[in-house]
């Protein structure tokens, strides 16, 4: 099986659409015992009451601890207190377990309700039997059954031996959106306490008895490889127990500290065969996509005939840089080889690809490789790879030695995947009204997917296309994507191919609507009037975030002395947001005061988690858009730490007010959709200001 | 290899270790408190923040030769039991998300507020702004801050 598989089944099924990523799945995960009611995967009560939800997803800051159980929890009727967690690592029983794409909730909605329901409805009629009681006299609340004409009532753990006796309903009813009393309310995170206290286990901070540590030494340019090395001064270092090449590019240090595997590395000596990147330059690479724009390009939506529209023509080109994913908490990995198993303790939002790849790399099947999935401390898409597992498992094996493999910062931001650099051709034509009658956007860049090895779909990567969405109801339209290739290693990184795609087209809108004489709020109004379906999306709901981040952003009325709005929306992981940016320059540079973001996800499980997305979010996308830029020369990553890659501080962080649409539709992604606006609604701020375009990433170079 | 002696979190500790060690991994992989966390390496992210002799320090780039004799406090020992002010607010405006930095801010926080108990915007601001945060918590960071100092954050 291909190591990348479960990324390649994320996209495939973002592909597809809502609800067919993960049927509903239920298989027992063991036999119930000593009165223990597990009727799914999901659930665990036992006798004492205590109600355990299994979390098959990674916990990276987004949540998922707490929104996923909160959604079986609804439809359970269960006592929230008494609800637990148990994180799930590497298994065969629930499908893909990718935590990717803003699918967690979208993907689980309906296993999780069913898990609950179905165990409601068991543990309601081992109530009935128990009384010997009409089950329609019966109902459940608040962790027990209560029969209402007698107000008898069973607690949860009191019939948890009686309900796993029973049947387990296959369609069990769902509760309307309307009787909900957890999902759509504050529950306070899980994961909160720990996370004050100093006790919460990140993958760095996990410990095995005799553990030692290790760092690797990586060549510094793309695809060179150790052509030797000279341990001896490693070797004098306290604690170094072993120095040795543990793949093509890498040469590990193992010691009894973290910081005798740093010391060890740093003295020693290796030769690189640098390879044939070795002139690799960013800006040369810019230059190569300028050129390859002209090449062939695959149609990723069209409509009307862009080249018949009369009227005033506009063109323009915009630029991104590469960029890094940077979470606070480095790569790490812990293994323990053990010749005929491998055991991993991996901060990963892939556990059944670490699982996969361990095994490939270490001689063994999958089913010899145990994965569990630690706290992240940030992922971002970054722990989508499996380089740590695979480096920690090799190192193990080597030294013979359960170890922990522990990245610098250094390590991180040079030996990433990165977010591809892209280059964008967009035109388009005015009427004489000075709206759009034409529109076309050629996306020119790598594609992650099929640098990856996965098949490409209709001759082009489907990802890219699921991510350039285009919501916006203009008679001719042309979308298409040039597909070029970099040795520059690529990486999902939060909203993925949609930032590049929405600085481009979300600017020149507001280029055209400055060239037609119209507000750029109304001139996207207009474009969204009707209510219809646009390339899958719906224009009202898109109409809806836009009317809602305007009103609450007071678009139009008068600001402050020096301060501008821009504003942008996009439609991105099935969620539709709309963001205004409040902004004033000073010294040239902008300083953002106000982002006002409006989304609609359809229903909210958690409106407390829901704004600390979009609050993050926006604080993400305002680092990629103001400095966050990775550059290559002589083959190597230039930027090494938070000197000179800098993430927004507090003194540079806006207040940000997140909105959301009340609705009962079923939930879509919450995690990326509010990076992709953020970058045009600052650079149309800025124009606002000053009259200058930014057509290029990033803003402060 | 030498022994240094240092208290922390209350109690005497004595470790062997090069003395160029940076305190961060002294506790971390010596004394085994984990709360405190690497992020840079380089004094740039304050992930690895703890008190030294009541002062908020960078312990990735502190050696471990530095604060002999001195007093040490990390995430673990700033209270008995978890619940400083400062922590009480940060679950209350419940500020983390992935939560790794957030020992890191917590340590930065409690010795803004030793030193200025009423601090202003400004204050926090200027305070606060060597920890880095990639899941963008600072609104949250700052109104548990006001909260903590009793200048407002309740919502």
């Amino acid at each position: 099986m291909s190591p990348l598989s479960r990324r390649e089944f994320i996209a495939a099924g973002v592909a597809a659409g809502a609800g067919l990523v993960i049927g509903f799945y239920w298989p027992h995960r063991s036999s119930p015992s000593g009165g223990t009611f597990a009727p799914n995967a999901y659930l665990k009560i036992t006798p004492d009451g205590k109600i355990t939800v299994a979390v098959a997803r990674s916990e990276m800051g987004q949540g998922v601890r707490t929104s996923l159980p909160m959604i079986l929890a609804e439809e359970l009727e269960a006592d929230w207190k008494h609800v637990n967690i148990e994180q799930i690592g590497a298994s065969t029983l629930y499908g893909d377990q990718t935590t990717g794409g803003s699918a967690s909730v979208r993907t689980l909605w309906d296993p999780m309700r069913k898990a609950g329901a179905a165990a409601r409805e068991m543990l309601v009629s081992a109530a009935a039997l128990e009384w010997g009681v009409a089950r329609t006299s019966c109902k459940a609340e608040n962790g027990a059954v209560v029969h209402t004409t007698s107000n008898r009532r069973l607690t949860y753990g009191e019939l948890a031996g009686k309900a796993a006796t029973l049947p387990i309903p296959t369609d069990p009813p769902l509760k309307q959106s309307k009787e909900y009393k957890i999902v759509g309310t504050a529950v306070p995170r899980i994961d909160t306490p720990s996370k004050v206290d100093g006790t919460a286990v990140y993958g760095i901070d996990f410990r095995l008895p005799n553990m030692k540590y290790a760092a690797l030494a990586r060549c510094p340019v793309i695809g060179g490889k150790v052509a030797g090395f000279d341990d001896k001064e490693s070797k004098k270092i306290s604690g170094v127990s072993y120095v040795g090449k543990i793949s093509d590019a890498a040469v590990a240090v193992v010691a009894d500290s973290v910081w005798g595997a740093m010391e060890g590395r740093r003295v020693l000596n290796v030769q690189w065969d640098e390879g044939p990147n070795k002139e690799l330059s960013s800006t040369g690479m810019m230059d190569g996509l300028k050129k390859s724009a002209s090449g062939k390009a695959a149609v990723l939506y069209t409509a009307g005939d862009v080249s018949k529209a009369s009227g005033r023509r506009f063109a323009a080109e915009y630029q991104l840089p590469f960029m890094a994913h940077a979470p606070m908490e480095p790569g790490n990995c812990t293994a323990h080889f053990q010749g005929s198993s491998c055991e991993i303790w991996a901060p990963t939002q892939v556990p059944q690809d670490v699982r996969d790849s361990v095994a490939a790399a270490v001689g063994l099947d999958s089913d010899q490789v145990k994965v569990n999935v630690t706290l992240i401390g940030g992922g971002f898409g970054r722990r989508l790879e499996h380089d740590y597992g695979v480096e920690a498992a090799l190192v193990s094996k080597a030294a013979n030695t359960p170890v922990k493999v522990i990245w610098t910062r250094e390590d991180d931001m040079r030996f990433s995947t990165y977010r591809p650099a892209s280059y964008h051709r967009l035109s388009a034509t005015l009427d004489g009204q000075g709206w759009p009658v034409a529109f076309s956007h050629r996306v020119v860049m790598p594609s992650i997917n099929i640098q990856k090895g996965f098949p490409a779909e209709d001759g082009t990567d489907s990802e890219v296309k699921e991510e350039a969405s285009f919501v916006y109801a203009i008679p001719n339209t042309l979308i298409e994507y040039v597909m070029t290739e970099t040795p520059v290693p690529l990486g999902w990184m939060r909203s993925v191919n949609a930032l590049q795609v929405a600085f481009a087209s979300e600017s020149f809108m507001d280029e055209l609507a400055a060239a037609g004489g119209k507000d750029p709020l109304a001139l996207r109004l207009h474009l969204l009037a009707k209510d219809e379906d646009l390339n899958g999306w719906s224009s009202a709901r898109m109409r809806g975030v836009l009317q809602l981040a305007a009103e609450k952003a007071g678009w139009g009325k008068a600001l402050a002395p020096g301060h501008y709005h821009g504003i942008a929306c996009f439609a991105s992981f099935h969620t539709y947001m709309a963001e205004v940016v409040e902004i004033s320059m000073e010294n040239d540079q902008p300083r953002v005061h106000r982002v006002v973001g409006a989304m609609d996800c359809g229903q909210v499980i958690n409106p407390n988690i829901l704004e600390q997305q979009i609050q993050g979010g926006v604080i993400f996308a305002l680092t990629n858009a103001l400095r966050g830029q990775i550059t290559i020369e002589k083959g190597r990553v230039v930027q090494g730490n938070f000197d000179d890659y800098q993430p927004i501080r507090m003194n540079e962080a806006p207040v940000v007010e997140a909105h959301f649409v009340q609705s009962a539709e079923s939930p879509t992604g919450a995690g990326e959709p509010p990076v992709p606006p953020l970058a045009p609604a600052l650079c149309n701020a800025i124009f606002a200001a000053t009259k200058k375009r930014v057509r290029a990433l990033p803003v402060v170079s | 290899m030498v022994d240094i002696s240092l208290r922390v979190n209350g109690s005497e500790r004595k470790v062997n270790v090069s003395p160029d060690t940076p305190l961060l991994w002294v506790l971390r992989d010596t004394l085994e408190l984990t709360g405190t966390k690497f992020g840079c390496g380089a004094g740039l992210c304050g992930a690895c923040t703890v008190h030294v002799d009541g002062a908020a320090v960078r312990s990735c780039s502190t050696p471990v030769s530095q604060v002999a004799g001195k007093s040490v406090t990390t995430i673990e020992g700033l209270s008995a039991n978890g619940l400083h002010a400062v922590q009480k607010a940060w679950i209350a405006e419940e500020v983390p998300q992935c939560g790794y930095c957030q020992a890191g801010q917590i340590m930065e926080a409690a010795a803004l507020l030793a030193k200025n108990p009423q601090p202003s915007d400004e204050q926090i601001t200027q305070a606060m702004s060597g920890n880095i945060c990639r899941c963008g918590t600072y609104e949250r960071i700052r109104r548990a801050i006001h909260r903590a100092a009793g200048t407002g954050g309740a919502r």
